[in-house]
């Protein structure tokens, strides 16, 4: 296993975000998910998800 | 590292669609693990099936009246994207692992890639933003309600995965199958003779999910690696891709499915398949 630094100046100085873009994309999907479990999200996934989708079988 | 990822797979597939108690009986899990989606391209109406499938919730989510931004989904899409990226459909795909697995059948001369693959690696997008996306929001079914079209006309997971042993095992679903389940079906039989001879054309030509998480490859968490100072350019590892990638675009095409194929074949190790503490796609590696 490997890890990376960014030790390069000229790649630092490319950079624009403060921090990894993996961890900026974490919290903005972190912040997403928060958003939707609000707006009743997830109980729109679980309807779905719990009956046999007959679209996705070929049937509906 | 091609074994340790086949055994990946299985492991993964196995654990996600461990419901046995549907296999036998023709029903789904309906257990609280619904509420949440697994990376993967993975029916939520597989009689296994433990969580939801991402492409399907998105499908849900629009198909709600009006427009409402689908956040859960997009929440799931930058939580596994940023850690992972494409070794989603590496690794952690059933999908992708039925497709491995045919692709290893020693018939056929192998190809890497379909004619005209400049073009058609497009068709992933055309697939998400048409299907998945305008199709989910504007296409109704018979009774006037929106649809997932994706799922409905191409899906061939949910065909594999959902459909054929629903089917198998439920009369009443048998009796029911039509025109709509013969197109599938003729679409999964394509795509899976297809696999024998060509790896992974659906991956490579026709998942959104694999469109979605090829944006996050350039910053993801898990990253491959190129260093070109070491580089001797023997192409060792452009023969050993899968998808054909030349060592310049391996770590930041979209197209790479983090295999580590290329890692394995390099005689120089100036390729590394690892976690990226940096800020981005051009951070130089160090050995740990």
């Amino acid at each position: 296993m490997h890890t990376w630094k960014n030790n390069d100046k000229t790649d630092s100085a490319k950079s624009r975000l403060p921090i990894p873009g993996w961890t900026a994309g974490v919290l903005a999907g972190v912040l997403f998910l928060s958003m939707g479990a609000v707006r009743g999200e997830f109980t729109v996934i679980f309807q779905k998800a719990v009956m046999i989708c007959l679209e996705c079988i070929g049937i509906g | 590292m091609k074994r340790i990822r086949l055994i990946v797979q299985i492991i993964y597939t196995i654990i996600t669609n461990g419901y046995a108690y549907g296999f036998l009986n023709g029903k789904i899990y309906q257990g609280n693990l619904k509420y949440v989606c697994v990376p993967g391209l993975n029916c939520y109406s597989c009689p296994g099936a433990l969580a939801s499938c991402p492409m399907g919730a998105l499908q849900a989510l629009l198909n709600r009246r009006g427009f409402q931004v689908p956040f859960a989904v997009l929440g799931f899409f930058f939580l596994f994207g940023s850690l992972l990226g494409r070794f989603v459909c590496g690794w952690l795909c059933p999908f992708g692992l039925l497709q491995d697995l045919l692709h290893k059948i020693p018939l056929f001369r192998k190809k890497k890639r379909l004619p005209l693959h400049h073009i058609l690696k497009y068709g992933k997008y055309a697939v998400l933003i048409l299907l998945a996306g305008a199709g989910s929001l504007f296409l109704l079914g018979g009774n006037f309600a929106k649809t997932p079209a994706f799922c409905k006309y191409l899906c061939p997971s949910g065909t594999f995965f959902g459909a054929l042993p629903l089917l198998g095992s439920n009369a009443l679903l048998r009796s029911q199958a039509g025109l709509l389940f013969f197109w599938k079906l003729g679409l999964l039989l394509a795509i899976l003779l297809l696999s024998v001879k060509i790896y992974r054309p659906f991956c490579q030509y026709l998942c959104p999910l694999g469109a979605v998480y090829g944006w996050f490859n350039r910053f993801s968490l898990v990253q491959v690696r190129w260093e070109r100072e070491q580089c001797t350019f023997c192409m060792a590892c452009k023969k050993a891709c899968p998808l054909d990638l030349e060592p310049e675009e391996i770590s930041v095409s979209p197209e790479c499915i983090r295999c580590g194929a290329c890692a394995d074949a390099c005689p120089a190790s100036c390729i590394h398949m690892g976690i990226s503490a940096g800020k981005g796609a051009s951070a130089p590696c160090q050995d740990q």
